[in-house]
């Protein structure tokens, strides 16, 4: 069978992302640039800012993307890009430079979901065997996705309010941290213990949804009553605390649902992925369910980048899934 | 030499395709709907119709702005990607001038203007000189009674063009008088034909850095900036 060389395009947030997969699962370039370094000083991101950086980047890394996979427009097969969700502003540079590309050169024009995306980054590391659960924890995220088959993907949990990515980044600041929180936080956690008591929010029995925004409140109003005790809290305490909470309930909701679903392969999805307390605790936990296979793509894979989309959007190829001219960027896009 | 101009950076969309100086094709619609999902099938279909490929195009010819920042975010993206794609040349030409250009036979000043809330103007000076399109003021933002007050120490008659002078028509008019004319509705559309002459006489961008003039700096960076002062 013939090889099938896709071009991805990601620009949903902060990062400007292009890189080439052959076959779905192949990394033959990759690459990222970051505006974090620009949104620091903001203390999140800004959208206008984001949408003006995309433009800035957006060729530049078209063709280092190209030019390190040592490929032509006339060797791929297609032009794959992040269709939504994410900021509008910044979803509308990806989708016009792919549609612009593939109208230069006639190439097939394939929108992806981001979500997807992350998801589809576990292929470059290894085949998916089905039917498979990924667990997608990122700054805007948190969802539980079962998958029976490539491309069709079913939320069985999700956040019902913060993402737990966003309860990071509220927590951090109320902990003078600098933004993005999270890493912060998670290297607090590993110097601290958690001894102090914060809710774990289960739900409902039977939900694999999740909710942070109650765990946030507690923090935030158990380091204000101490405050004004006059006892002080130890940050680390407090990030070990914090993290412990949300690694349980994640990782107990994981499991259970692995459980249920008679699942083969468990796939670690998104920024947060990069969180060392939540790989360990995975690790320990599936290490006791032999049937069960667990994947924790590399760093550089759980962020946002555009080899992820790339090897989403061949699935999608294969399908015959194309976009038309029409294609826009759709900040509320539904997984399915 | 076929020329492809774009201009999204307001309400109006433009597509051209100019051969030689030879108008072969021009679609311009002044609806409120989105770019995103129009400017490139439009592009596709007028191609289409001149029996044009994209990889027969010599030049790509962008209005730049200013204007609606996500407009003209989505002109320039396009338009950027294309010129690269393609190995061609990319000229970008002041939204403002495209719609100066419609008033070639107009003698005296002419302000092509777009709205920019509060009572603002982006407008700029303009005026033709033996046929070419000379920039008297730079491309600016500012209220439109600031305008007309700087427009009056001229003391000579200044064309206000543009579908938004509407809103501005009673503030220029008190303060200049008979010395204020405004542009007929036929006149009022940046037309992209001449945005495409116009980018045929400029000097090409460097693809890769060129950006849109927004004018203004994004808020944030704007209130960030203050406080850096303070
Ligand atoms: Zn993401």
């Amino acid at each position: 069978m013939k090889d099938i060389y896709i071009l991805g395009i990601e620009t949903s947030c902060d990062e400007t992302a292009a890189a080439v997969v052959k076959n779905g699962r192949e990394m033959i370039s990759n690459v990222v640039a970051s505006q974090i370094e620009s949104h620091k000083r903001f203390g999140g991101v800004v959208p206008e800012i984001a949408s003006r950086h995309h433009v800035e980047q957006i060729t530049l890394v078209l063709e280092e993307a190209m030019r390190q996979a040592n490929i032509s427009f006339a060797e791929l097969d297609a032009i794959a890009v992040t269709e939504g969700p994410g900021l509008v502003g910044a979803l509308l540079i990806g989708v016009n430079a792919a549609k612009a590309l593939a109208f230069a050169h006639h190439l097939p024009l394939v929108g992806v979901h981001h979500i997807a995306g992350h998801i589809y980054a576990n292929r470059l590391v290894t085949e998916m065997k089905f039917p498979l659960l990924s667990l997608v924890v990122s700054g805007g995220h948190t969802e539980l996705v079962y998958m029976k088959e490539h491309g069709v993907f079913e939320v069985i949990g999700e956040t019902r309010d913060d993402a737990a990515g966003e309860a990071y980044d509220k927590v951090a600041r109320t902990l003078n941290l600098p933004y993005p929180g999270g890493p912060h936080i998670d290297r607090l956690a590993h110097e601290g213990k958690p001894t102090i008591d914060l809710p774990r929010a289960w739900l409902e029995e039977d939900s694999y949804d999740f909710s942070f925004s109650g765990l946030k409140s507690a923090v935030i109003n158990t380091l204000h009553n101490a405050k004004q005790r006059g006892e002080t809290i130890d940050p680390k305490d407090m990030a070990a605390s914090f993290q412990a909470s949300v690694v349980e309930v994640l990782v107990t909701k994981t499991v259970k649902a692995a459980k249920e679903y008679g699942i083969r392969q468990v796939l670690l999805a998104g920024g947060v992925a990069a969180n060392k307390g939540l790989r360990e605790e995975l690790e320990k936990q599936f290490a006791e369910l032999k049937d069960v296979e667990l994947v924790i793509p590399p760093l550089s894979l759980c962020t946002d980048n555009a080899a992820m989309i790339a090897a989403a959007g061949t699935v999608l190829f294969e399908k015959g899934k194309f976009a038309t001219m029409a294609l826009n960027g759709n900040p509320s896009l539904e997984l399915k | 030499m076929k020329v492809l101009a774009i201009d999204t950076s307001n309400f109006v969309m433009g597509i051209a395709l100019v051969e030689d100086e030879i108008v072969k094709g021009e679609m311009i619609t002044n609806l409120k709907k989105n770019h995103s999902v129009r400017v490139m099938p439009a592009i596709q279909s007028l191609l289409a119709e001149c029996d044009v490929s994209p990889k027969e195009l010599d030049l790509i010819v962008v209005a730049k702005g200013p204007g609606s920042y996500t407009g003209v975010r989505i002109g320039v993206t396009i338009a950027k990607t294309l010129a690269w794609a393609l190995n061609i040349p990319l000229a970008g030409v002041s939204s403002l001038e495209v719609l100066a250009a419609n008033a070639k036979y107009f003698d005296g000043f002419i302000s092509p203007l777009f709205d920019a809330r509060r009572g603002q103007i982006y407008t700029g000076l303009y005026k033709y000189h033996e046929e070419l399109l000379e920039a008297v003021e730079q491309d600016q933002i500012l209220l439109s009674k600031d305008w007309a007050r700087k427009l009056k120490e001229k003391n000579e008659k200044v064309l206000f063009i543009g579908s938004d002078y509407e809103l501005h028509k009673e503030i220029l008019t008190e303060e200049l008088r008979e010395l204020a004319v405004f542009a007929p509705p036929s006149l009022q559309l940046p037309r992209p034909s001449e945005l495409a002459l116009l980018g045929m006489r400029k000097e090409p961008e460097n693809i890769h850095s060129f950006v849109p003039n927004y004018i203004r700096l994004a808020e944030a960076e704007a209130k960030w900036l203050e406080q850096q002062q303070k």
